[in-house]
C-alpha cells in the first residue's frame, strides 16, 4: 500500500498495464509531449515512446475510430478524451461502432477498448464542459460504464477496464484528481467491474452515491437532516444498480445522489421505498455546484432534501 | 485496423470502401488526414455513383473531383473508370504495392453508376435523374463490357459465358432457398453477443 492521489493511481494503472501487455497503447489529444491536459499520462511518453503513447490532432471521431479498428484486431487501446464532453464528437463511433460490433458480427469482432478522461462537474468550466455523460452512455447496450470514486478504485477499476474484452467508458473526475488515498502497489491488484461497495454500515437509510457525491454523503454534518445521522447510514459506491436493488435497507429508506440532472428513472427508484418510511419521497441531490460555502448559501435547496 | 498493422509491423493492406455520399462527412476528412499523417497502409476506395440517395454530387460537394481530396492530404490519388474491371484491378494493385513499398495510403475515386433506385421507396430511381441517363449508363455495365472484351480476346467462348451465368444464377437461387427454408431467429438472439463474455 502507498498513499497517492487519484491522478497518480490512474497513471500507475496505465504504466502497469503498458508494461504487462505490449498490445496496450494510449492515444488522444496531448497525451504524449504535453503529458496530458490533466497530467494523467505524465511521464508515459518518456517511458514507453511515441509508438505506445500516441498524440493525435483534434479529431475525436477520427482517433476514436482508430482505437476501435485497432481493438477489433486485438490491440487494447486506451483512448483519452481530454474531457468527456468532447466524446460527443465521437458519439457515432462509440455508439454505432464500438458498442455494436460484437453484437452485429455475431461475436466475431469484439472491441477491447477503454475510453477514459474526466467528466462531470469541474471547477467553473461552464455549461459545455461540466456534463455528466455517464447517464448517456449507461443507456447504450454494449458499453460498460465506470466512474471511480477513490484512488484505490481508480487504479483497480482502470486495470480491469483495460483487461476487459468489451468497450468501457471510464469517466474520471477533475475535482477528484488531487484526492489522496491508499492504493495497492500490487500489479495484479484488480477491482472487478460492476460491483458496488458498502462504505459504511448503518441502519437508518441507504445512500447510493458515486464520484464527488460519495464524499459529500460521507460528510453528514454538512448535508444530512438530523434524523438520518451519519453513524446510522449506509453509503454505497461506486455506482452499480444491482447491489442496492437486491439489498433492502433495514430502515426501508434510501436515497441516490449524483452530480447531474435527476433522471426520471432514478426518481422513480428513490420513491420505491416501502410506504412505512416517513421519508419515502427522497429527492435526488444534484447540487455539487453548491460545494463552496458562498455558493451553498445562495443555493435554494439543501444538498439533500426530503419531501 | 491500418494503425494496428503499422503498430505490429505487418505487411497487410486495408481497402476501405465507401460511396460519394460519405465524402462530405467530417469523418472522411479526419480519416484521410490521420492515415496520411501516420502513413497507414489504407487504400480509400470511393465508389462514386454520382448520387447519394437522390442528391447528386453537384448538389453535395464544392469539389466534385473526389480524387483531388487526396492531393489536399498529400497522398497518391487518381480517378478510375469503375466500369472497366481491368482498370480497377490495375489501379488497386498499384495502390496496394505502393502502400507496402512507400508506406503510404492512397485515394481512388472509382467512377461507376447505380442502375436501380436506392431502395424500395425509390424503385425507378427516376425522380432525380433522367431515364435517358440511366439507359445510357446501362450500356456501360461493367459485366457486359468485360464479357464482350473477353469474348473478343478469345479468353472466353459463348458456352463459357452461358455456363458462368447459369452457375451464378444457381448459386443465388440456392442462397435464397436456404434463407427461406431457415428458421426465424429466436427472440433470445436480441440479447446474444451484446457483450463478449470473458473466459
Amino acid at each position: 500500500m502507498a498513499v497517492m492521489t487519484y491522478r497518480e493511481a490512474l497513471n500507475l494503472a496505465l504504466r502497469e498495464e503498458l508494461t504487462r501487455d505490449p498490445n496496450v497503447f494510449v492515444i488522444g489529444e496531448e497525451v504524449g509531449l504535453y503529458e496530458g491536459a490533466y497530467k494523467v499520462t505524465q511521464g508515459l511518453l518518456k517511458e514507453f515512446g511515441p509508438k505506445r503513447i500516441v498524440d493525435t490532432p483534434i479529431a475525436e471521431s477520427g482517433f476514436t475510430g482508430v482505437g476501435i479498428g485497432a481493438a477489433m484486431v486485438g490491440l487494447r487501446p486506451v483512448v483519452e478524451m481530454m474531457t468527456f464532453n468532447f466524446a460527443l464528437l465521437a458519439l457515432d463511433q462509440i455508439v454505432n461502432s464500438a458498442a455494436k460490433l460484437n453484437y452485429m458480427s455475431g461475436g466475431q469482432y469484439n472491441v477491447p477498448l477503454v475510453i477514459r478522461g474526466p467528466g462531470g462537474p469541474a471547477h467553473q468550466l461552464a455549461a459545455q464542459h461540466s456534463q455528466s455523460m455517464e447517464v448517456y452512455f449507461y443507456h447504450v447496450p454494449g458499453l460498460k460504464v465506470v466512474r471511480p470514486s477513490t484512488p484505490m478504485d481508480a487504479k483497480g477499476l482502470l486495470k480491469s477496464a483495460i483487461r476487459d474484452d468489451n468497450p468501457v467508458i471510464f469517466i474520471e473526475s477533475e475535482t477528484l484528481y488531487n484526492i489522496k488515498g491508499e492504493v495497492s502497489e500490487d500489479p495484479d491488484f484488480l477491482i472487478p467491474l460492476g460491483q458496488a461497495v458498502v462504505r459504511r454500515e448503518g441502519t437508518d437509510v441507504t445512500v447510493v452515491a458515486y464520484m464527488g457525491m460519495m464524499y459529500r454523503a460521507m460528510e453528514p454534518q454538512r448535508s444530512w437532516p438530523r434524523t438520518a445521522s451519519p453513524s446510522r447510514s449506509s453509503i454505497r459506491a461506486p455506482f452499480s444498480l444491482s447491489t442496492p436493488r437486491r439489498s433492502s435497507p433495514p430502515s426501508g429508506r434510501r436515497t441516490a445522489r449524483w452530480s447531474s440532472r435527476p433522471a426520471p428513472a432514478s426518481r422513480a427508484w428513490a420513491r420505491r421505498s416501502p410506504p412505512r418510511s416517513p421519508r419515502r419521497r427522497s429527492t435526488t441531490s444534484t447540487r455539487l455546484s453548491c460545494a463552496s460555502p458562498a455558493r451553498r448559501r445562495r443555493c435554494p435547496t439543501p444538498a439533500t432534501s426530503s419531501a | 485496423m491500418g494503425f494496428a498493422i503499422k503498430y505490429r509491423g505487418g505487411d497487410q493492406v486495408i481497402v476501405c470502401y465507401f460511396g460519394d455520399g460519405a465524402v462530405p462527412e467530417g469523418e472522411f476528412h479526419e480519416a484521410l488526414n490521420l492515415a496520411a499523417l501516420w502513413k497507414l497502409p489504407v487504400i480509400w476506395l470511393c465508389e462514386n455513383n454520382r448520387y447519394a440517395m437522390g442528391t447528386s454530387l453537384e448538389r453535395a460537394l464544392a469539389q466534385t473531383e473526389i480524387w483531388k481530396f487526396g492531393e489536399t492530404y498529400g497522398i497518391p490519388a487518381e480517378p478510375v473508370d469503375g466500369m472497366d474491371v481491368l482498370a480497377v484491378r490495375a489501379a488497386v494493385g498499384r495502390a496496394v504495392e505502393r502502400a507496402r513499398r512507400d508506406k503510404t495510403p492512397a485515394l481512388l475515386e472509382v467512377r461507376t453508376y447505380r442502375f436501380r433506385g436506392h431502395s424500395m421507396r425509390d424503385p425507378a430511381g427516376a425522380v432525380y435523374r433522367t431515364k435517358e441517363e440511366v439507359e445510357r449508363e446501362k450500356l456501360r455495365d461493367p459485366i457486359l463490357l468485360f464479357r464482350d472484351r473477353a469474348l473478343k480476346a478469345g479468353v472466353l467462348s459463348e458456352d463459357d459465358v452461358k455456363k458462368i451465368e447459369k452457375d451464378v444464377n444457381d448459386l443465388v437461387d440456392e442462397a435464397v432457398a436456404f434463407a427461406d427454408a431457415s428458421a426465424e431467429p429466436p427472440a433470445s438472439e436480441l440479447f446474444t453477443d451484446i457483450f463478449k463474455e470473458s473466459a
